[in-house]
């Protein structure tokens, strides 16, 4: 074992010296090392006297936490700069062909250039933290709770590697340190909505939540370390010219995709679709699995969010306003466009979602569903109604077209997400997303809009009818 | 040495390297020639295991390029077309690393790199930084880099590019010198004398395809014809006495005072040639074979036609 991490040390050990040569590096994590942890000194101080002497004493309690998680972060911000450089700039400058031309592993390569880009950065980033804490002991007297310490330390580290990790992708993607740069607010915007929610977090002082944010960022983390152990292979850095968007390619990868091995309609219907049902097998059963956990996650929020039992007895409903549902236009044949129409907008919606999140967004947004219809089948069944009988009546008959629709549509988004984090072979981040999107295409049209379609049309005219019998009898 | 069939790297839907059939020997210099975007470097960098084939197959040194990747890379020297050195280094710590990276004894390394130092003339320059360096010395420093493990198999892209004259020869020299200690040795190369000089075989290529092969004779029989014969004479030969040649001689005149032929076999026709022209009293001052470079080869097989066989092997 330690003969293969061998090559990952001599390479960090080159990257770091190198590193520890350029001043352009070197200033910047001097400077926020030393000057930026002694400004959010003085800036903590000011702002405590300041708000002790208006009696907002929480404002300042509160801020003091949030600069050292400010204090950490800047410096690590560095490694995004940093690793542009040591993966795109590497590439560009073609000093990277030796290396591949020499007996490393990728993944040694890849390895020991993550190492080097992160451990400045973090050591520098860790060094203001002590900085800053010696400095706030010293004037206000505040010493960090251990655990907040560490929640802290723990979330500089994952910043750092979603940040150098991010990097990487990129930089496999790219040709030049330029569109590397450019590329790069795909980490940026995201780690500054980021930075936002935990700014969010630190003010409201519920501290716990941030392991919430150490373990998100820690698997978005490894998701793009997966990723970029994936591309940064030999093929990717020097196969492809990647600057250029060519769309007749695209185009041609998509409907290579979409189209299979299918000869006519016909043929496609009967063949390919079914041979890529085949192929989501896996992610079906994940998928299923995933929607009783939602259901489940609905069964514990009626233990948080009550609601008053007389409002949940369904004899107290009102007879005559029942019956009157029924004359509403809801209820009819003109609902079933607007209902189709929705439950394809969230579709779309999720998978935009998914292409950005590793899917982790769009498959939330799927479970959402099934979240609430735990949550109203409990609570319902407090009030007296069987969940049998909720299922039955409220959600099967249209659900047993729709929950179908939404498992296969969320598990083409699953797959979109497994191919960003784990490539084929031989595939360019583009391909593998066309290709997934081609999948999705695929079950959307063949599938899932055929039976929204149905969901809609008994979603509008059947299961109105059910419900209005039930609570009518 | 180095061994591929059918080796060809298909990119989306483009074709950079079609079907590229070699052979190689210990002890052989091949010179892969080419215009930009031939896909020379496309297959040296499958010979590299860098880049997988899309189909056929390479064997270096005993390992196939896909199955044993690593070994390949451990008995390659590559010498890219991009130096890729480190700036910010010297040129003992920059061979140092790589001697690291490809695994050499600390003692070993040492050794071969103050050799090698001393080879390319580079030892003076022990204490400056590579990024203090010319063009010139940090070519020599790549190719040392190249040859720092001592590989069986050098893939040289332009060795001597950016080079002052006498450093090329050193370089040459050097490439002479790895042949007669039996290394297998191919260069890509846009220098046409320095392949003449140094190629026991030369293949061009073109969209990917070899399209000429051979010794440097050979490609020139192949592809310029038969050669050809130029005789100068004392006097003007235009517009005087008719001259007579065999039939199976053609010729034709060369300038008032030269003529130029060929002939089905030189060794029969040239002294028969000499004979005639004396016999009708003209004053031969020379016979010789008039010069045919490889840049008239590589031109004819460029701009010409396909002339590929390929049931041929380099």
């Amino acid at each position: 074992m330690f003969d293969r991490l061998r090559p990952v040390w001599i390479v960090a050990r080159r990257e770091l010296i190198d590193q520890l040569r350029d001043w352009r590096i070197l200033s910047p994590i001097i400077l926020l090392t030393v000057l930026f942890p002694a400004i959010m000194n003085f800036t903590a101080d000011r702002i405590v006297n300041f708000t002790i002497r208006y009696g907002a004493d929480i404002v300042g309690e509160r801020l003091i936490p949030f600069l050292l998680m400010m204090v950490g972060f800047f410096p690590v911000t560095i490694s995004l700069v940093i690793a542009l450089e040591s993966f795109a700039g590497e590439k560009e400058r073609g000093s990277i062909e030796p290396l591949l031309s020499s007996p490393l592993e990728d993944w040694q390569l890849y390895l020991g250039k993550l190492i080097a880009v992160m451990a400045p950065p973090l050591a520098a980033s860790y060094m203001g933290i002590v900085v800053y804490l010696v400095g706030v002991y010293r004037e206000l007297g505040w010493v960090a709770e251990p655990a907040l310490l560490l929640q802290v330390l723990a979330l500089t580290f994952m910043q750092g590697l979603v940040m150098i990790s991010g990097a990487v992708v990129i930089s496999t993607q790219t040709t030049s340190v330029r569109a590397a740069n450019l590329l790069a607010s795909f980490i940026i915007i995201p780690m500054a909505f980021v930075m936002q929610g935990e700014s969010i977090v630190m003010f409201w002082g519920q501290y716990y939540a941030l392991w919430w944010a150490v373990a998100g960022m820690g698997l978005i983390g490894a998701l793009l370390v997966r990723t970029g152990i994936g591309h940064f292979n030999r093929e990717e850095l020097l196969g492809r010219e990647l600057d250029v968007l060519n769309f007749g390619w695209m185009w041609r990868v998509f409907a290579k995709g979409f189209r299979g091995t299918s000869k006519n309609v016909a043929d496609w219907y009967l063949r390919e679709l079914p041979l890529t049902l085949r192929e989501m097998r896996l992610g079906l059963v994940f998928m299923m699995l995933m929607f009783i956990g939602a259901f489940w996650v609905g069964k514990l929020l009626t233990g948080m969010f009550p609601i008053p039992s007389e409002l949940l007895n369904l004899e107290s409903i009102n007879q005559v306003e029942v019956e009157g549902l029924d004359s509403i236009r809801l209820f009819s044949s003109a609902s079933i466009l607007p209902i189709f129409l929705q439950n394809l907008r969230v579709m779309v919606f999720a998978v935009i979602l998914g292409l950005f999140s590793y899917s982790v967004a769009g498959i939330l947004l799927m479970l959402l569903p099934f979240a609430i219809l735990g949550y109203f089948g409990f609570l319902l069944a407090q009030g007296g109604l069987p969940i049998w009988q909720f299922f039955a009546v409220f959600v099967l008959p249209h659900g047993i077209f729709e929950i179908p629709a939404i498992l296969l549509a969320g598990t083409a988004i699953l797959r979109m997400g497994a191919n960003l984090a784990a490539p084929a072979l031989g595939k360019s981040i583009t391909e593998g997303v066309l290709q997934s999107f081609a999948d999705w295409a695929k079950i959307m049209l063949g599938v899932v809009l055929p039976l929204l379609l149905a969901a809609a049309m008994m979603e509008a005219l059947v299961t109105p009818q059910i419900a209005i019998w039930l609570l009518t009898r | 040495m180095i061994l591929t069939e059918d080796l060809t790297k298909t990119f989306d839907d483009f074709t950079a390297v079609d079907g590229v059939n070699l052979v190689v020997g210990k002890g052989e210099v091949l010179a892969i020639l080419g215009p930009n975007g031939a896909g020379k470097t496309t297959t040296v960098r499958m010979l590299t295991s860098i880049l997988k084939p899309t189909r056929g197959r390479a064997v270096i040194a005993g390992f196939d390029v896909v199955t044993h990747p690593r070994e390949v890379r451990a008995s390659v020297g590559v010498l890219t077309e991009h130096h890729g050195l480190y700036n910010r280094m010297r040129p003992e710590e920059y061979l140092g690393f790589f001697g690291d990276v490809y695994g050499l004894e600390k003692a070993r390394t040492t050794q071969r790199t103050g050799a090698l130092l001393d080879l390319f003339s580079l030892s003076e320059a022990r204490g400056r930084k590579i990024g203090e360096f010319s063009k010139g010395m940090r070519q020599k420093l790549a190719l040392a880099r190249a040859m720092l493990h001592d590989p069986h198999v050098l893939l040289l892209d332009e060795p001597t590019s950016a080079m002052d004259p006498a450093s090329a020869r050193l370089v040459r020299d050097s490439i002479k010198e790895l042949r007669s200690s039996e290394r297998t040795v191919v260069i890509c190369t846009h220098n046409l004398v320095e392949a003449e000089e140094l190629a026991d075989r030369i293949a061009i290529i073109r969209r990917g395809r070899i399209i000429a092969r051979g010794t440097v004779s050979e490609l020139k029989d192949q592809l310029l014809g038969p050669t050809i014969y130029e005789v100068e004479f004392v006097e003007n030969v235009a517009g005087g006495k008719s001259l007579e040649l065999p039939a199976e001689v053609t010729w034709k005149l060369n300038g008032a005072a030269s003529i130029q032929y060929s002939s089905p076999d030189a060794d029969r026709y040239n002294p028969i040639v000499l004979r005639q022209l004396l016999e009708q009293g003209f004053g031969v001052k020379t016979l010789r074979e008039a010069t045919r470079s490889l840049e008239q080869v590589y031109l004819q097989a460029v701009m010409g036609g396909d002339t590929s066989r390929e049931d041929l092997y380099v």
